[in-house]
């Protein structure tokens, strides 16, 4: 069964992120590249994203996009990355989730399968 | 067989009835799926089972209900282990808690969605939604359908017990004229944490749980007075007390201590006995009870717990040194009724009466019970 984690961060966190000395910020790399490596038989997609600044959202106005600058979730929390993880089941996903070493919160999502994914 | 039923249900016509259906359901599976290994121990196993269906839900039976289903167990490990599968999944941390309260009453405890929606003062649409909502997470998310692992068993458990225990208390703080019209959760609580036991004999805090719920539960007849007012601690009628029940709750505490391993429950479940075992309301063991809420605080720090612990002191110390640890929690507990309703009392022992009315109507603005109110307003007057 697949799941998405989600990585949620709150903007405090992602500006201590940034005020962080190099070598603190390394080490705390060091801890999800070691996260990533347990479970690497598992994690079978998924990227760390560019911070919230960077996004661009595009919305429907009675059904004409309309671009503009930001997250569609708003609010404290974003999305700083996700991983697609393939497991038996969601308590095999909440025990991934758990060791996630950010502090920041994790949201697990099973993803809808309909066999093959679309290319 | 009929008579291995009737000895449990002491009642033949009912026993002979359960068995006549137990071979109409041979009749129907045998053909179909072949006759069974042991064909006697599998119409009683029917028997039982179709007993324990028609009893779960009549309370005047859940004695003979937990024999019934203590027989079904010692014969068929199976049948326990699906049990607990089943209230594992009901209680999974990935659902909400008043889904788990819901689903466990549903699935495990066998109540009707109607029966539920009355003891929640809810529409039984609310709670058919809640289920089939947390039905569906269960299916959709891919929870599964298992006994906890030993590592996780710990945590799992503990949520268990916090949803028996939430519904527990939901039944038991239900005022006198709920109490007529509301099914008495409490009991299907206990009966719940009943059958953990029986399942999981080696928990100490699965034990506590169910002894604190006994002990609160032999008190439950002297805690109104016949118009419906609810009687604190220090007035109740001590004769009316189940006896039989705080036995039975002292048993389940001293075998849970033989197990090494202490917990909140296990020390809740003590403070009440020491209650329990007192005479009157002078003679509890006041210090006993100080000890065992440090411990209950060393456990989870919690200004309940030194609220409490305070009351407690009232009686060691005296109403001043008690006074002086409450206002300490002021902080942390403004929002309490009572926090506010046990300043009063011992500003009033202490002779501050215009202080202690003015905490008896904050207490009485934090509070919708209406019995907790009427108390409040007795001592108000």
């Amino acid at each position: 069964m697949k799941y998405v984690l989600l990585f949620g961060d709150t903007k405090d966190r992602a500006k201590q992120w940034e005020a962080m000395p190099e070598a603190q910020r390394q080490a705390a790399y060091g801890q999800i590249n070691q996260w990533f490596g347990k479970y690497a038989s598992k994690i079978t997609g998924g990227h760390e994203l560019q911070p919230e600044h960077t996004a661009t959202t595009v919305k429907f106005n009675n059904g004409k996009p309309v671009v503009t600058d930001g997250p569609f979730i708003e609010g404290k929390e974003s999305i700083g990355g996700y991983a697609e993880v393939t497991v038996a089941d969601l308590d095999e996903a909440i025990e991934m989730a758990k060791g996630w070493p950010t502090g920041g919160p994790v949201e697990v999502r099973p993803v809808i399968d309909r066999g093959e994914p679309h290319r | 067989m009929t008579a291995a039923l009737v000895r449990t249900l002491g009642d033949f016509d009912l026993a002979e009835e359960l068995v006549q259906e137990a071979l109409l359901e041979a009749i129907e599976h045998w053909p179909r799926e072949g006759i069974p290994a042991k064909p006697g121990a599998w119409l009683l196993t029917t028997a039982r089972r179709k007993a324990v269906d028609q009893l779960r839900r009549q309370a005047r039976f859940r004695d003979k209900l937990a024999e019934l289903e203590g027989a079904l167990m010692r014969d068929d490990t199976a049948e326990g282990d699906d049990r607990l599968r089943l209230i594992f999944t009901c209680c999974h941390p990935a659902l909400s808690r008043e889904a788990q309260v819901a689903l466990t009453l549903r699935a495990v405890a066998g109540l009707t969605t109607v029966e539920i929606a009355r003891a929640f003062i809810t529409s039984e649409a609310t709670i058919a939604q809640r289920i089939v909502r947390a039905k569906r997470k269960i299916v959709e998310a891919n929870i599964p359908y298992r006994v906890p692992a030993e590592r996780e068993m710990g945590e799992r458990l503990e949520e268990v017990l916090a949803v028996l225990y939430l519904m527990f208390n939901e039944g038991y703080l239900a005022t006198a004229g709920e109490r007529a019209s509301r099914r008495d959760l409490a009991e299907d609580a206990a009966w719940l944490a009943g059958l953990m036991v029986r399942l999981m004999p080696e928990e100490p805090e699965a034990l506590g749980l169910l002894a604190l719920m006994r002990l609160h539960l032999a008190r439950a007849n002297a805690r109104f007075d016949n118009a419906g007012n609810l009687v604190l601690l220090q007035d109740q009628d001590r004769g009316r007390w189940d006896q039989e029940r705080i036995a039975s709750a002292m048993v389940l505490l001293q075998r849970a201590a033989t197990l090494h391993r202490s917990g909140p429950y296990q020390l809740q479940a003590a403070i009440a006995a020491c209650h329990a075992e007192a005479r009157t309301w002078r003679e509890t063991d006041w210090r006993q009870i100080i000890e065992l809420y440090d411990a209950l605080f060393e456990l989870s720090a919690s200004p309940v717990v030194q609220l409490n612990r305070a009351i407690a002191r009232r009686y060691v110390d005296g109403a001043q040194a008690a006074l002086s640890d409450v206002d300490g929690l002021a902080a942390a507990l403004d929002d309490y009724y009572l926090f506010h309703a046990t300043r009063a009392e011992l500003l009033r022992d202490l002779g501050r009466e215009p202080e202690a009315r003015a905490a008896l109507i904050r207490a009485l603005e934090l509070t919708a019970n209406p019995a907790e109110r009427a108390l409040l307003r007795k001592r108000l007057s």
